[in-house]
């Protein structure tokens, strides 16, 4: 298999759009998310799309096949939510392993097929890592800003039973993502780490932050430069930002980072801003020309789509990719020196 | 370096010099330490956000202190600091000696921080480690110029650790060099000692030559220690910490604590000073030191002309009286109350007129720390001396006797025999116009009952400083109850807390119950409970903030978990007894110790508790130059010294010590077998943790620490108790003649003595009569930091929380007969002044907290010692986890 390092000093490369969106075309039912396996299950399910990849492997399949068709090197496995402490609401916590391998080995069965099929274009699997559901450096009490809801050796030890199930799975890098809570982030890189010592791997690390509003800052109240410090300590493949902003407005953030950083730049907005109804309808098109802007301004090495996007979004991000060259990095650089 | 908080700082050759913020450090300001330990966190609050507005761009957080739980302090005071953005907008600095409040406070910040700090001092392994965490966590760090052997005190020596530590940073762990700062440890020069006149120019060419020759590196360090020397003369100390600034900060130095009070512009600094103050600093003259010194006689100003002043004599009557009484002035005293007795009407008016005005003085500059304790405390010894003067006159005219503010009755508990803290706030009352009637120590409840019947007092404050009195204290409040008191009770002593006295205390009695824990509260609580007008008010209103206290208390989940007992045995502290060697003492048996001279214990005396009793907070020596309480602690280490000198001259206090070396093995896990020749003579029950820790770490008991039965080896420990004897003797002398101030110091000095003694023997045994560490070569801060090899835990204290086991050493030792030290019936000593304790010898053996234990652990401690079960609970009560 080739290096992805090696192939990211070549080209940009395209990382997948959303799983969720094209999961909602599907229209589950409570019935269709619990199968065979768990339909005497205590919990209502419908809405836990991790457990899609036990009782409906087929759709998350098609949807990484779509993905890989349309021109993406990478697909991210589909365990957004495959902590033991995001999965406390449906009571699943000890499906926590099953859940990230069976995800890793399908995302990884699609992904060699396809190499097989185009030798050239190596695919890659990537192991998503959400963010889970609680913060660990704010208060979730207005009257207690002291109070946490989750600490960073609860987190840590969550990260570490997801990563190792992800990685005993086969997946090809970890993408720690939508990052709210630097400190949330810190924990998993914290546990990924830990994992590397263990089972003495080494295993790329993709980390992406996520700006919410117009204040330019993370949740946790970081400036983008200030996160990307905060995270600079661990050896990663690339850092960047998705989800929250549409492409236009993730920009500013990128600039700020790409000239203060050696690893790799990221990108996976949303399509645009979420209309009144919850949809998001920013056109291929349109998030197309945004993101055309990032690459005639070198700021690109990893470019995909988050929420509201389709196969379609992604062939016209991929072919306009094709078009440019990649940021140069230092990081990257080193690596070829190293070779 | 990057580091982040919010926002990002950045420092690159280009950057100015960094300022840390020092004051959100429990150790550097005494106001940080009282809010902290009050729990007053919004106010602590103030502090670190006043620093960040004031242009601090790091802010150090230091919560380094033995009255309060370091770790738990830290974490919560970083979380509410992550909720204010105008401070967590700057990075955090993690200031602490212990890796465990290092590494908690690590996981509470999201931005990239600093750890201050870590050293070689305890060799490259644990460096290692902790640096490997430390890089883990993503933080920069400081390391200390300190390895094995020491710390770096010459020019050398701070090259060769700093690139020692250097190497192994980058070449072994992989930390990224810009990451790394050095504290060069900045020292004092003009000391007038010849090894000291490099001191200022070797940190300065050792950051030189470490910013040239270990790439990308910070350098930092302290800057107000350089001028200890001038302290008191801040002209002469704003000149010195510009001038080493000019010349570090050009020489490399890109960070550090500067207090911007205390320092002059550069170019401000007059040309003849300049000179001086650059010959000393730069060490260009032989005879730089006394020709600063001599300046220094013009610089002055009128600051500090000690006593000589008598300026104040010249002023008006009332005048001098409110100045003798503000600064403890006696010389005069008599003759000015003289004077105003002639010129009253009556003898009383004096007492009521003169005095009292003064003494309001005093209290409203108490009340605003302007004044500390010791001040206080020789300002009731010239008012005690004024009122002794008058009173004669004022029997002589049967005139009615001055009336008091109200009565306050004050004891310290059955069983109990420590007293400072009680005097300190008798006096302070005392001479804020209460009558006190001092019971004294060991005073059972129904003496304390019927004396506050028979004399009709307003408040009850009861004292103690052992855990077992927690329980008297609880007693006393049902027994007032039940017998229908109304009178306040006041709790205070060592071990009491807010905690304790709202869940335990405040419970019993139906009427206002507060802990006060510093002197300085007493007066208003005191005055707020006997003011007719808002008694009622203030006590309803006690009495709704312990229950509103209480609630948050008992409701904070902090949702330890614990082990059972036996899982925590499984999971105890393994030593590889096959490898590990272990050294029989030169000297078996129990030997006594009673013609030691004083003299020998002085250079093991730790200071910094010393001034802790009389409530200014600071390590020693650097309290001695403290921006806020220097002065009075330089005014008290010198009356300290003074009382010293008499009491060794005169042998005025009398140490006595009982030791004793036995072959040991544990047994059953828990228990130590003593044993001579081969025979059992005692079993010590030591008690294991049971909190449930993380994968890996142990569960440690003090049995871990000796071989096993089972290993077939013959493993050895100790046990020992050391007293002074004669304090109470010499307290009640200084007490008949009106003088608190040196009844009070006279006990705190016999304290020292008694810590001080226990630490000369523990190294006798070490060097000679066990032997384990003959060539053992530790100064007297190494002592204190506890860096030597074994152990020396003391039941009642964290290791061995059961005061129980203090029978079998007193049986064991023969402690009574032999050195006549004894126990009362809550097991504390009388003297005093004693400490007593285990020594184990293994080098594994460390010192630990026990944390609480569970009930399955006192049935088995019960059953093991073969006490009925109640007994056993009614003693460990303090360390139950609750249920």
């Amino acid at each position: 298999m080739s290096n992805i390092q090696q192939v990211l000093q070549d080209r940009i490369l395209v990382l997948d759009g959303a799983m969720g969106t094209m999961l909602q075309a599907y229209k589950f039912s409570e019935e269709d998310f619990r199968g065979e396996r768990f339909k005497d299950y205590p919990t209502p399910l419908q809405g836990n799309n991790d457990l899609l990849s036990i009782t409906q492997p087929e759709a998350i399949k098609t949807i990484h096949g779509k993905y890989f068709e349309a021109g993406a090197d990478i697909v991210e496995t589909n365990t957004f939510s495959g902590t033991t402490i995001a999965m406390a609401d449906y009571q699943m916590e000890d499906l926590v392993y099953e859940l990230n391998y069976e995800s890793a080995k399908i995302a990884k069965e699609v992904a060699n097929k396809f190499t097989a099929k185009e030798p050239d274009k190596p695919r890659f699997v990537a192991g998503s890592i959400g963010p889970t559901n609680r913060t660990a450096s704010m208060s979730p009490d207005v009257n207690d800003p002291g109070y946490r809801a989750v600490t960073f050796d609860e987190l840590r030890i969550a990260y570490k039973q997801q990563v190792e199930a992800l990685i005993d799975g086969g997946v090809d890098l970890l993408l720690v993502e939508t990052v709210f809570d630097t400190l949330n982030a810190k924990a998993a890189l914290f546990a990924i780490e830990e994992v590397k010592e263990e089972k003495q791997i080494d295993i790329p690390i993709m980390l992406s932050g996520t700006i919410t509003d117009a204040s330019g800052r993370t949740l946790s109240g970081q400036t983008a430069e200030a996160f990307l410090i905060s995270v600079s300590h661990i050896p990663l493949l690339s850092v960047g930002f998705n989800c929250a902003l549409g492409a236009n407005l993730l920009q500013p953030h990128l600039e700020a980072i790409a000239p203060k950083t050696d690893f790799a730049i990221s990108a996976h907005p949303n399509a645009g801003l979420p209309n009144a109804f919850g949809e998001y309808d920013e056109t291929p098109e349109e998030m197309g020309a945004q993101i055309e802007e990032y690459l005639k301004k070198d700021l690109i090495n990893i470019i995909g789509g988050c929420c509201g996007t389709s196969p379609e979004h992604i062939r016209v991000i991929a072919d306009i990719a094709a078009k440019y060259k990649p940021r140069p990095s230092a990081a990257l650089n080193k690596v070829e020196e190293f070779l | 370096m990057k580091l982040s908080g919010l926002e990002p700082l950045i420092l690159n050759e280009n950057s100015n010099f960094i300022n840390v913020g020092e004051r959100t450090n429990v150790a550097g300001s005494r106001k940080f330490l009282r809010l902290v330990k009050e729990e007053k966190f919004d106010e602590a609050l103030d502090i670190a956000r006043h620093q960040v507005d004031g242009g601090a761009q790091i802010i150090d957080i230091n919560m380094d202190d033995g009255l309060i739980d370091g770790k738990e302090a830290m974490v919560r005071f970083l979380n509410l600091i992550a909720a204010e953005p105008d401070i967590c907008r700057v990075p955090i600095m993690i200031d602490s000696s212990k890796w465990e409040i290092i590494e908690a406070g690590l996981q509470v910040v999201q931005g990239k921080c600093v750890v201050n700090s870590i050293s070689l001092k305890e060799g490259e392994e644990k460096f290692i480690w902790e640096a490997k965490q430390i890089k883990r966590y993503g933080a920069a760090v400081i390391v200390m110029a300190f390895d094995e052997v020491g710390q770096a005190d010459n020019y050398e020596r701070r090259l060769e650790i700093a690139e020692r530590s250097y190497r192994v940073l980058v070449d072994k762990v992989g930390f990224p060099s810009e990451d790394i700062i050095f504290d060069l440890n900045i020292f004092p020069v003009a000391t007038g000692m010849e090894e000291h006149r490099k001191n200022a120019i070797d940190f300065i060419e050792a950051t030189r030559w470490v910013r040239q020759n270990l790439p990308n590196v910070s350098v930092s360090g302290g800057v107000s220690n350089v001028s200890f020397s001038f302290r008191g003369n801040d002209g002469v100390r704003e000149a010195m910490h510009s001038v080493f600034l000019y010349h570090a900060i050009q020489a490399g130095m890109n960070m550090g604590i500067v207090n911007p009070a205390l320092l002059e512009v550069y170019d401000d600094i007059p040309k003849d000073l300049l000179e001086h103050v650059e010959d000393v600093i730069l060490d260009r003259r032989d005879d730089a030191t006394e020709r600063l010194l001599d300046f220094a006689e013009t610089v002055k100003g009128s600051k500090v002309e000690k006593g000589l002043d008598l300026s104040w004599r010249e002023n008006a009557l009332q005048d001098r009286i409110t100045h003798a009484l503000v600064k403890g002035i006696d010389a005069y005293i008599v003759e000015d109350v003289e004077q105003a007795r002639q010129e009253s009407a009556k003898p009383i008016e004096v007492i009521e007129g003169h005095l009292m005005i003064g003494m309001n003085v005093v209290g409203d500059l108490f009340g605003a720390g302007k004044m500390f304790l010791p001040q206080v405390v020789k300002s009731a010894r010239v008012m005690k001396k004024a009122v002794a003067y008058l009173n004669p006159f004022i029997e002589a005219e049967k005139g009615e006797k001055q009336e008091a503010l109200g009565k306050v009755l004050m004891a310290t508990v059955k069983g109990d025999v420590h007293d400072i803290g009680k005097n300190i706030v008798s006096v302070v009352l005392g001479c804020n116009n209460y009558e006190i009637v001092d019971l004294g120590v060991m005073v059972p409840p129904e003496r304390i009952i019927e004396m506050a019947k028979k004399e009709n007092v307003d408040v009850i404050g009861l004292s103690g400083l052992i855990t077992p009195s927690l329980d008297e204290m609880v007693y006393l409040a049902k027994e007032m109850e039940r017998q229908n008191f109304k009178v306040p009770l006041l709790i205070g002593g060592a071990t009491t807390s807010k905690a304790h006295t709202a869940v335990k205390i405040d419970t019993q009695y139906k009427n206002a119950v507060v802990h006060v824990n510093d002197a300085s509260r007493a007066v208003t609580v005191v005055g707020d409970l006997l003011n007719k007008k808002t008694a009622h008010e203030y006590t309803a209103k006690l009495k709704k903030d312990y229950d509103e206290f209480r609630n948050k208390f008992l409701k904070r989940g902090k949702e330890k978990s614990y082990i059972s007992i036996n899982e925590a045995r499984r999971k105890k502290f393994k030593i590889d007894w096959e490898s590990t060697e272990i050294i029989k003492p030169k000297e078996l048996g129990v030997q006594i110790l009673k013609q030691l001279s004083l003299k020998e214990l002085l250079p093991f005396i730790d200071w910094s508790p010393f001034f802790r009793s009389w409530d200014l907070h600071g390590k020693f020596p650097n309290i001695l130059t403290d921006d806020v309480v220097g002065e009075q602690a330089t005014q008290l280490y010198e009356d300290a010294q003074e009382m010293i000198n008499q009491i060794v001259a005169k042998q005025l206090l009398k140490p006595k010590a009982v030791f004793g070396l036995f072959e040991a093995n544990s047994i059953n896990d828990d228990d130590i077998s003593i044993q001579k020749k081969g025979k059992e003579v005692a079993v010590f029950r030591t008690l294991r943790q049971q909190l449930k820790k993380r994968e890996g770490i142990p569960n440690h008991a003090l049995a871990d620490f000796v071989a096993p039965k089972e290993t077939g080896k013959t493993d050895y420990m100790g046990a020992f108790c050391v007293g002074i004897f004669g304090a109470q003797e010499l307290a009640t002398f200084y007490k008949d003649k009106d003088d608190d101030y040196n009844a009070i110091m006279a006990q705190a000095i016999a304290d020292r003595f008694a810590e001080a003694f226990a630490e000369y023997l523990h190294k006798q045994v070490r060097m000679k009569h066990w032997g384990y560490a003959a060539n053992e070569d530790l100064s007297n801060e190494d002592l204190i930091k506890e860096s030597y090899k074994g152990i020396r835990p003391a039941p009642g204290y964290p290791a061995c929380p059961d005061h129980l086991e203090k029978e079998t050493i007193w049986q064991l030792l023969n402690v009574e007969k032999l050195i006549g030290v004894t126990l009362t019936e809550s097991l504390a000593m009388w003297p005093a002044a004693a400490v007593s304790g285990y020594y184990f010898g293994n080098p594994e053996a460390k010192y630990f907290g026990l944390g609480k234990i569970t009930d399955d652990q006192v049935t088995d401690f019960a059953s093991r010692k073969g006490i009925p079960k109640d007994k056993a609970r009614k003693w460990l009560h303090p360390t139950l986890a609750e249920e």
